[in-house]
């Protein structure tokens, strides 16, 4: 009876049989199924919505691939400025310096006389960052084991929190803090220790008196990457199934040695993946370091000197660049950058992504 | 040699989940005891209380009496000790995934400081002799993953790096249940050798198992223990009711 108010069967239909379905559909379908029959009409009056399917459909995929587009806009913007500097000076830039005749010292950086070497800034973001690593990677480690391992239920949650918390303080106020805190805590208590215990090494003396350098970027930039690395570790050494865990324990394991064999041994290739990552941090890192490293374009054997980093340089100099050339040469470093930075995250997620779904998952 | 297993009194807990009531049992030296029980009963519980596995988890509470041979191992030692003495096979084969078969066999020692090559070398193939799957593995003892191998021979694996630290008990918590039907075998004929030299404990579902490998058979029913008795007593003219009706497929 309902089928009535579908205008092509009516039309279908001979005539004489329209007035009783008429008369049908007045008395018995209107009262009673009203709200249906509008419900229906809405529904029928709505077409299949291909359009907006469609719509939506581009909209997402434009969305996707815009992901393509930026990396490919930055990518070859970072070529083609820095083209200039790429046809003075070519790959050069990274391995050769000008050396002053007069004194026999090298002259890495000097825009006024047209002197470009990326080196002291190549060098000062791989020490600052490794030293980073080497001060970060055991705390980072060992927050993580104490959290998944060890840590009372009630200190857990909070303590992941802050950890994690750690990660979302923008890089402004880590260097705001690292000048009116860090740097003279370091330059006051920590260096003088460092140069009288480790002077022997030449890698700490004491002829810097402001306290900014390496070792106070290292620093810095230790505290910045530990959340990402603690975070990524814990997650690793969560993935490892329990029953690794059980199957030392039922050797007669104490704890530690459970976490050696069971838990970190499993994990490891994730725990490097981590690192990896918190290298790349470290790597790019800009506003906190150009705050603390001293920015001098130097080579120093002296872990407590003056240095300058790539992200360091760019952040200085771009605004006030001196000519074409110092602007293109400022690029190239930045495309040195992005080149590694990029390389050295691949790498990392590709190795946790093993560990959290890969190869001991597949063993249980 | 093993040495028999006494167990008094034995309670135990998750949170307040009571699993374990009032346990009292001895367990013959030198020979295979089966528990078998429905899901759920404590028996898997009851085993990882004989090795103190049972604590490892926060929300476990142990109360009662175990002595391993002479041993009070609640009162008069720590777990580790305890557990260097009972060897431990789970459910699921857990190899060593980053280890090769070797170090999976020598895991136990390493882990407790030996380091004589020439001793290690022995009683790795002693053990994997003895777990049945040394001629399996003997041509790539150190280049093959522990993880690289079939289920069945993991649980072998498993087995032989038990053995390496030469427990006095062997407790096994349902070794076949992940295995087919041929592994399974090949587990069965291992307990039956192993046996004479070793007291072995095995959790079963499998009622045919337990009546294959083991001399002496427990029954478990809701976190107690309601009949003990050899095995083929069990089986054939259980003293309880309950018994009864689980062997003979009425509930379960």
């Amino acid at each position: 009876m309902v089928k009535v108010q579908v205008p092509e069967i009516r039309v279908s239909r001979p005539k004489v049989q329209i007035e009783p379905a008429a008369a049908d559909a007045k008395r018995v379908a209107e009262p009673p199924f009203a709200e249906t029959s509008a419900v229906r009409k809405f529904l029928l009056a709505r077409g299949n919505s291909a359009i907006m399917d469609g719509t939506f459909h581009v909209l997402m995929v434009v969305c996707g691939l815009s992901i393509f587009g930026i990396v490919i806009l930055i990518a070859s913007e970072l070529v083609l400025r820095s083209d200039l500097a790429w046809s003075k000076i070519g790959f050069s830039f990274f391995y050769r310096a000008y050396f002053d005749p007069s004194t026999g010292l090298p002259n890495y950086w000097d825009p006024v006389n047209g002197h470009f070497s990326a080196i002291p800034f190549v060098y000062g973001t791989l020490v600052s960052s490794l030293l980073s690593l080497v001060l970060a990677v055991p705390l980072a480690i060992g927050v993580a084991v104490f959290l998944t391992e060890m840590c009372p239920g009630i200190l857990r949650g909070p303590l992941a929190f802050l950890t994690e918390l750690l990660a979302a303080i923008p890089s402004i106020i880590y260097g705001l803090w690292a000048v009116f805190v860090l740097v003279p805590l370091l330059r006051e208590h920590v260096n003088p220790m460092l140069v009288k215990w480790l002077g022997w090494t030449k890698l700490f003396s004491d002829d810097n008196p402001t306290g900014l350098g390496y070792v106070s970027a290292a620093v810095i930039l230790a505290i910045m990457i530990l959340p990402i690395i603690s975070s990524l570790t814990r997650e690793v050494m969560l993935a490892v199934p329990h029953s690794q865990r059980e199957a030392v324990l039922a050797l007669g394991a104490t704890r530690w040695e459970m976490i050696r064999m069971g838990v970190l041994r499993n994990a490891r290739i994730g725990i490097v993946g981590a690192v990896i990552l918190g290298l790349g941090r470290a790597l790019g890192e800009t506003m906190a370091v150009t705050m603390v490293i001293g920015n001098t374009p130097e080579i120093h054997r002296s872990l407590l000197a003056n240095g300058s980093s790539m992200a360091a340089v760019i952040a200085n100099e771009f605004a006030e660049a001196s000519g074409d050339l110092h602007r293109s040469a400022l690029i190239e470093i930045g495309l040195a950058l992005f080149v590694v930075t990029i390389v050295v995250n691949a790498i990392a997620r590709i190795l946790v992504w093993v560990v959290t779904r890969g190869t001991p998952a597949q063993a249980h | 040699m093993g040495v028999g297993i006494e167990v008094t009194d034995l309670n135990a807990w998750y949170g307040t989940n009571h699993t374990l009531q009032d346990i009292n049992l001895k367990i013959p030296a030198n020979q295979a005891t089966a528990l078998i029980g429905p899901s759920g009963c404590g028996k898997s519980t009851f085993v990882r209380c004989l090795n103190r596995m049972h604590e490892t988890n926060p929300i476990a509470r142990v109360t009662g009496t175990v002595l391993i041979g002479d041993l009070d191992i609640y009162n008069d030692a720590k777990p580790v000790e305890i557990r260097r003495r009972v060897g431990m096979v789970f459910q699921r084969p857990n190899p060593f995934p980053t280890m090769s078969i070797y170090d999976n066999v020598a895991s136990g020692l390493k882990l407790n400081g030996y380091t004589n090559h020439r001793v290690l070398d022995e009683i790795v193939e002693k053990s994997l002799k003895n777990s049945a799957l040394w001629d399996e593995v003997k041509d790539d003892l150190k280049k093959k993953s522990g993880a690289s191998l079939s289920g069945g021979q993991q649980q072998r694996l498993c087995i032989a790096r038990a053995l390496a630290v030469d427990p006095e008990v062997l407790l096994m918590d349902e070794p076949a249940s992940a295995l087919d039907p041929v592994s399974t075998s090949k587990i069965e004929d291992l307990i039956f050798q192993l046996k004479s030299q070793y007291t072995i404990v095995i959790v079963t579902h499998n009622m045919q198992q337990a009546a294959r490998v083991a001399e002496k058979t427990g029954f478990f029913l809701n976190g107690r223990m309601v009949e003990f008795d050899s095995t083929h007593k069990i089986f054939t003219n259980p003293t309880d009711k309950r018994t009864e009706d689980y062997i003979t497929g009425r509930f379960g």
